[in-house]
């Protein structure tokens, strides 16, 4: 059972409290040492780093609907131990460009930029966090020679059936999301993200993240989101919705896993929750690559790193090994 | 133009209804195949078609924007044919349109008579560029990336709408929905000589015909 960390609660309606570069601090959380943005093929993105800029290199990819600075408490750590953590913003996200079009190709695309201006052909360690995770492991399976060895985070998917479901209520499901999609896409071109105070939008968030502290869902307002006359928002592009369908099928990555070459950990949160991947251990310990492992950290979310930062970096760290 | 979140798509009126019409008819909308473009007047293939005809050109393809950095997918281009609809149909919920798609269009032309079912009276798929798709299952492709300049036919649309992945099972949920909510008995109509598997599997489906072009048409005018 992993230990608990105390952190401090806000509660109070204000955008007081904040520090000198606009954002509300949290326990051990650090802003990057250097940001600036990458041009990726006609889409500019936004980069993150922490530690010596002369450190070997380590990648770290967030999850859908994340951005980089969820990486200002578990990052700091990694890069105190002489790594230079490189992250950045999908596209669409965080300070990254709000892109005309959105695939998973082309969040693979974005992400071999940051690879190419980073690791200068050599092989270096990656870490991934719920879709970056396992948009990682696909990226492993088809150019392993940019891979030293790869951390998913949360990211493993499984295949859900629904096995009492009848054909005909699963049509009017898959009806009323593609109604919805359409009418969203419909929308897009004048949408924006609603407005609010700085607790209102760390308190929505909350209610997709219901086991992170308050004040860490506050600094994630002030470094994700903006302030304009009327209130914060979301930097997010207001074109990217959850939820969604397509062809893709969660077993397609799984089958990946075994044949990975690289070294591989998975660390699996066992607390179930709404962003959570509800992936069941028992589901996915047998597709293991052969040196591969798993760690399952019973009493955490899908937010492993931000739920567990010391236990999460240890494991990391003692995975990675030395810088080099 | 018609605007689609931040792209411009170019919808081509190749034929509407007289001035004095007292009430609009059902348009046909064209949908090209990969890598094409709208026609520049009515094709001779869908002459006899008795009401108005339209042609959408597919994000980047024709005159509409071509956006930087790729990302595309088959669902995206059923967005962009919603934005044709909703104009085609001034808005109103209870009007209708028919669909003809060639190659990649005749999916997406399967796509958008699930998803917008009241309101697709048939939709026809046939033979044309990027009917095929890519495989129907995980494969091992890689990642890319081109040098574009902004022309049309986008490169990255090119690649990305060649290779996306088709399943059976998918195609035929479309069906499904379009049998469940459509205005006319068989909302689907195969009139293409090849069939890759996804459209076999659409073919096999209860509620979709087979026939040729013009009886097709002629079905659904």
């Amino acid at each position: 059972m992993a230990s608990t960390t105390v952190v401090p609660m806000v509660h109070a309606d204000d955008d007081s409290g904040l520090d000198e570069n606009g954002e509300s601090p949290f326990p051990d959380a650090r802003r990057p040492d250097r940001a600036y943005d990458l041009p990726a093929h006609g889409v500019r993105i936004a980069v993150h780093e922490w530690g010596n800029a002369d450190a070997p290199p380590l990648m770290m990819m967030h999850g859908g609907f994340d951005f980089a600075r969820t990486f200002d408490g578990f990052a700091p750590k990694l890069a105190d131990a002489g790594w230079r953590v490189v992250s950045w913003d999908q596209r669409g996200h965080g300070n990254s460009e709000h892109a005309p079009l959105y695939s998973w190709d082309g969040d693979m695309r974005d992400t071999l930029a940051v690879f190419d201006h980073v690791a200068g052909g050599r092989p270096i360690p990656v870490v991934g966090h719920s879709k970056g995770g396992a948009l990682m492991t696909q990226l492993a399976d088809a150019q392993p020679h940019r891979f030293r060895c790869l951390v998913n985070m949360d990211g493993i998917p499984y295949k859900r059936n629904i096995p009492d479901l009848a054909e005909h209520e699963r049509t009017t499901m898959l009806a009323k999301d593609l109604a919805g999609w359409l009418d969203h896409r419909g929308r897009t071109a004048t949408a924006s993200r609603k407005p609010g105070t700085l607790d209102e939008l760390a308190r929505r968030r909350g209610r997709m993240n219901p086991r992170l502290p308050h004040g860490w869902l506050r600094r994630l307002v002030t470094t994700g989101g903006f302030e304009s006359d009327d209130g914060w928002r979301w930097k997010i592009d207001p074109a990217l919705r959850f939820g969604g369908f397509g062809p893709w099928r969660p077993e397609w990555m799984l089958m990946r896993l075994p044949g990975l070459p690289m070294p591989f950990l998975g660390i699996l949160g066992a607390e179930m929750e709404e962003m959570g991947w509800g992936t069941p251990p028992h589901k996915v310990l047998p597709y293991m690559p052969m040196d591969g492992r798993c760690e399952v950290l019973d009493g955490v979310g899908h937010f492993v790193h931000i739920e567990q930062p010391d236990l999460v970096s240890g494991l990391v760290l003692d995975f990675v090994g030395a810088p080099a | 133009m018609l605007r689609h979140n931040k792209v411009d798509l170019a919808l081509h009126i190749l034929r509407a209804d007289p001035l004095d019409a007292a009430v609009p008819s059902r348009p046909l909308l064209l949908l090209h195949g990969l890598g094409d473009r709208s026609p520049d007047s009515v094709p001779h293939w869908v002459a006899a078609w008795p009401g108005p005809v339209a042609a959408l050109d597919f994000t980047g393809h024709g005159e509409s924007t071509v956006p930087a950095g790729g990302g595309y997918s088959p669902e995206t281009l059923m967005a962009d044919v919603d934005q044709a609809l909703a104009q085609l149909t001034d808005g109103d919920p209870d009007r209708s349109i028919t669909v003809l798609g060639r190659g990649l269009g005749a999916y997406v032309a399967l796509q958008i008579a699930g998803a917008r079912a009241s309101q697709i009276h048939g939709a026809i798929l046939t033979d044309g560029p990027g009917l095929a798709g890519g495989p129907t299952g995980p494969t091992s492709q890689s990642v890319f990336a081109l040098d574009t300049d902004g022309s049309s036919p986008d490169p990255y649309a090119l690649v990305e709408l060649g290779r996306d992945l088709r399943p059976g099972d998918y195609a035929v949920s479309f069906v499904n929905l379009a049998n469940a909510g459509a205005p006319v008995a068989t909302p689907i109509t195969v009139a293409s000589s090849f069939r890759p598997k996804w459209l076999a599997a659409v073919a096999e489906a209860p509620g979709v015909a087979e026939s040729s072009l013009t009886d097709a048409l002629a079905a659904y005018a």
